[in-house]
């Protein structure tokens, strides 16, 4: 996990201003709109946010896999720290240049592995394809790796799993498959796009368990994306909360879940029930779930200030204004609202 | 813990209740879909997706249904409304097994027993406006005729926090939260008494699942509803349900009431579910029970306990019977042969 040994943090990929947006036929969906973060190395950093709050376009915007047309990046910079040692803008890179990070230096898994696994061929094929793509090595020495990957993601008999095909396998299976040929190529950066959203708990377990040993093994860095806020808090370093196609808040995992600075992050915390804590007690009175109210925004008509305006019950006139700044709330715990400091107000009221 | 005995008791006097009088009782319920194969497509095996399930439902009660993907939780529920015809076992409504009834006499029980589906966005024809929709089974059953209907429309949409305007629109015009809303208020159309609400907020957003939970429980508490809850997720299923039942490859490992079963679980599956559930707490660092492999195959299910290939207590024993789900503790009812492990 994180290297707390070395103080100043590497930074492994920084995302600045980035501006990802679609051209459709009912106007510009501005999936991304100014999104600034940034990943240190051997770290993993939980991305959480509604449907639609512009998550996996900006992971597939780090991937440079965005569909150009109806999409563009419109603004903004992604430097990655690559091999090469100093930082490279992947926005302006060459495709060639970007073939050479794709699934290599920077690599990817889906939430729904059927789709990402080509059913025609076997998985021995499809992680000795990636490992021949960027290392060099024969097909027979890539078949050994393939099967050495399988072993490694723990799963039985990988001599003979090599030559199934996804079909063959179960979803818990196929999403080891996944990560198997993400990390065949040692990648710094991996990114994991809801990686267990479609698995059963007990899958997810091992999965989630599978990743953090994988983490300690090779040391890479995780954005890890979803929409689960177990599964954040068990396996994010630091967080960052999106709304409505912008960071609203970003900060360490502990003070993200303790001592949120945005009503959206607050709203969400107190909308889920704790497993084990919140289990009703017969004779006791029914507790309610402190529900967000309202939808989630259009992405093609905004509020006009803080998106999240409409559904906060903090709102004051001003926030229709402007959309709010992202501000550092202190030690880098960041939040894009008017009102952050009356929270840290509230807050310090309640400890004293 | 005391050293229950086993009883050798008639299934139907194990008394899988709780307290209060009985609304639903199933019995052995058992759905196997046949599996066909070969030129003549004769059936080759089955796929015992609901086996010797048995449990019973409380006037009023919540109750929730867990278990992972495949362990038969939707078949139970469908076969328990009829939706789907189960191939064994009884299920008496109010006194009344309703698997013997015609589809004429089970046209009246239909009303009583309605269904909440998991996707808002599958189970609403997209043809129909909102009023028709829920106006449909309203129809069906004669009920509300005249301008009455549009005013008990009026008065359901309200109910689940819609605007009776909503009702001249057509369901892509809604979100997804709105849209399940739409489906609680086309269940709720017919006064039933018993609702199956099938995984009614796995397909919501996080922000809007808090919306439709509460949604439900008002309404439980309201209408005085009798509620199967079916859901795979433990958090909001201890929150909502008096009790849960927890399926395994399809059947029932444990019963108990929610607190006790999130405290005291008696099975090891149950441990292994709760184990896994991700806490929504950084600070929380816990020693994980991770369940080696996947749910084998329902066509051909383990001998003996079907949870044995995956449990870390499981014994040779394990193999030979299936374990009988016998009470452990008041309330609290597993199907595992050690009491010497939870
Ligand atoms: N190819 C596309 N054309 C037009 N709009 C798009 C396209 N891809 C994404 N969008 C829009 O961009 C916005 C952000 O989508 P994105 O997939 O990033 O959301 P997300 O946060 O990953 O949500 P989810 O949790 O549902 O996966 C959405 O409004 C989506 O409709
Ligand atoms: N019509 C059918 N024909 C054949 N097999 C079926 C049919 N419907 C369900 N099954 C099988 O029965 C078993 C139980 O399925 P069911 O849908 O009841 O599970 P579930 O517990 O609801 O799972 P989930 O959490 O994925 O909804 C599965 O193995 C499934 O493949
Ligand atoms: S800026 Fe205003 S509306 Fe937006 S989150 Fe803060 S208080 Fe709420
Ligand atoms: S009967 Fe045996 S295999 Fe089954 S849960 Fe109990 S100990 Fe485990
Ligand atoms: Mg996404
Ligand atoms: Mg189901």
């Amino acid at each position: 996990m994180t290297d707390h040994a070395t103080n100043q943090a590497e930074v492994l990929l920084a995302v600045n201003g980035l501006k990802t947006y679609f051209n459709t036929d009912d106007g510009v969906v501005k999936s991304v709109d100014g999104v600034t973060f940034h990943i240190n190395k051997g770290e993993t950093l939980g991305v959480v946010g509604e449907s639609g709050s512009g998550k996996s376009v900006t992971s597939l915007s780090i991937m440079r896999l965005i569909p150009m047309p109806p999409g563009e990046i419109a603004g903004g910079e992604i430097l990655f720290s690559g091999a090469g040692g100093k930082a490279q803008d992947i926005v302006k890179m060459s495709e060639a240049g970007m073939r050479k990070i794709r699934g290599n230096e920077i690599s990817m898994i889906f939430q729904e592995p059927m789709t990402s696994l080509n059913p025609v061929y076997t998985v021995g094929d499809q992680i000795a394809e990636a490992v021949m793509l960027h290392q060099d090595k024969n097909r027979k020495d890539a078949m050994g790796v393939a099967t050495d990957m399988l072993r490694f993601v723990g799963i039985p008999a990988p001599e003979k799993r090599v030559n199934e095909y996804p079909h063959q396998m179960s979803g818990g299976m196929r999403q080891r498959v996944m990560i198997a040929m993400a990390l065949s190529c040692n990648p710094a950066l991996l990114i994991a796009d809801e990686p267990t959203t479609a698995l059963d708990v007990t899958i997810q377990a091992q999965i989630l368990d599978l990743m953090r040993k994988l983490q300690k093994d090779i040391g890479m860095s995780i954005l890890f994306i979803t929409h689960n806020l177990g599964v954040v808090a068990e396996m994010a370093d630091r967080v960052v909360v999106m709304y409505g196609g912008r960071v609203v808040e970003e900060g360490d995992v502990i003070e993200i879940f303790k001592a949120p600075r945005h009503p959206y992050t607050m709203g969400l915390l107190n909308s889920i029930p704790r497993p084990g804590v919140d289990a009703h007690v017969p004779g006791t009175p029914r507790k309610r779930l402190e529900a967000i109210p309202g939808n989630v925004p259009n992405p093609l008509n905004l509020p006009p200030g803080c998106a999240f305006e409409p559904r906060c019950k903090f709102a004051v006139p001003d926030c229709s204004k402007a959309v709010p700044p992202l501000e550092d709330t202190g030690g880098g715990h960041m939040a894009r609202c008017i009102r952050w400091q009356d929270f840290a107000k509230a807050d310090q009221e309640v400890r004293a | 813990m005391t050293a229950p005995t086993v009883t050798k008791a008639a299934p139907d006097s194990r008394g899988l209740a709780s307290k209060g009088d009985t609304l639903l009782e199933v019995r052995n319920l058992e759905k196997y879909f046949p599996i066909r194969g070969g030129l003549l497509s004769r059936v080759v095996g089955n796929v015992k997706a609901v086996n010797d399930v048995s449990f019973t439902l409380a006037r009023g009660e919540v109750v929730g249904l867990v278990g992972e993907s495949g362990s038969g939780k939707t078949t139970a529920g469908r076969a328990i409304l009829r939706l789907i015809e189960p191939t064994g076992g009884e299920v008496i409504f109010n006194g009344t097994d309703v698997t013997k009834l015609s589809k004429g006499q089970m046209r009246d029980y239909r009303r009583e027993m309605q269904i909440i589906f998991q996707d808002p966005f599958a189970s609403l024809n997209p043809r129909m406006t909102v009023s028709d929709i829920i106006g449909e089974a309203m129809q069906i059953h004669n009920l509300n005729p005249g301008k009455g209907r549009i005013d008990r429309i009026a008065e359901l949409l309200q109910k689940v926090g819609l605007r009776p305007e909503h009702m001249r629109r057509y369901p892509h015009e809604f979100s997804g939260g709105q849209r399940q809303r739409i489906g609680i208020a086309r269940a709720l159309a017919v006064d039933p008494t018993f609702i199956v609400a099938d995984e009614p907020v796995s397909a919501l957003d996080v922000s809007i699942q808090a919306q439709v939970v509460n949604l439900l429980q008002d309404l439980q508490e309201e209408l005085g509803l009798t509620v199967l809850f079916i859901a795979h997720d433990l958090a909001v299923v201890e929150y909502i349900c008096d009790r849960i039942i927890v399926m395994y490859l399809g059947r029932i490992m444990e019963i108990a009431p929610s607190h006790e079963l999130n405290n005291n679980p008696k099975h090891p599956y149950t441990e292994a579910l709760l184990s896994a559930a991700p806490v929504p707490d950084p600070t929380i660092k816990r020693q994980r029970i991770i369940l080696e492999g996947d749910i084998p195959s329902p066509i051909n299910p383990p001998s003996g306990c079907v949870f044995r290939t995956r449990c870390r207590y499981a014994i040779d024993d394990c193999a030979k019977v299936v374990p009988e789900l016998r009470e452990v503790a008041p309330q609290h009812y597993k199907a595992c042969i050690r009491d010497d492990v939870l």
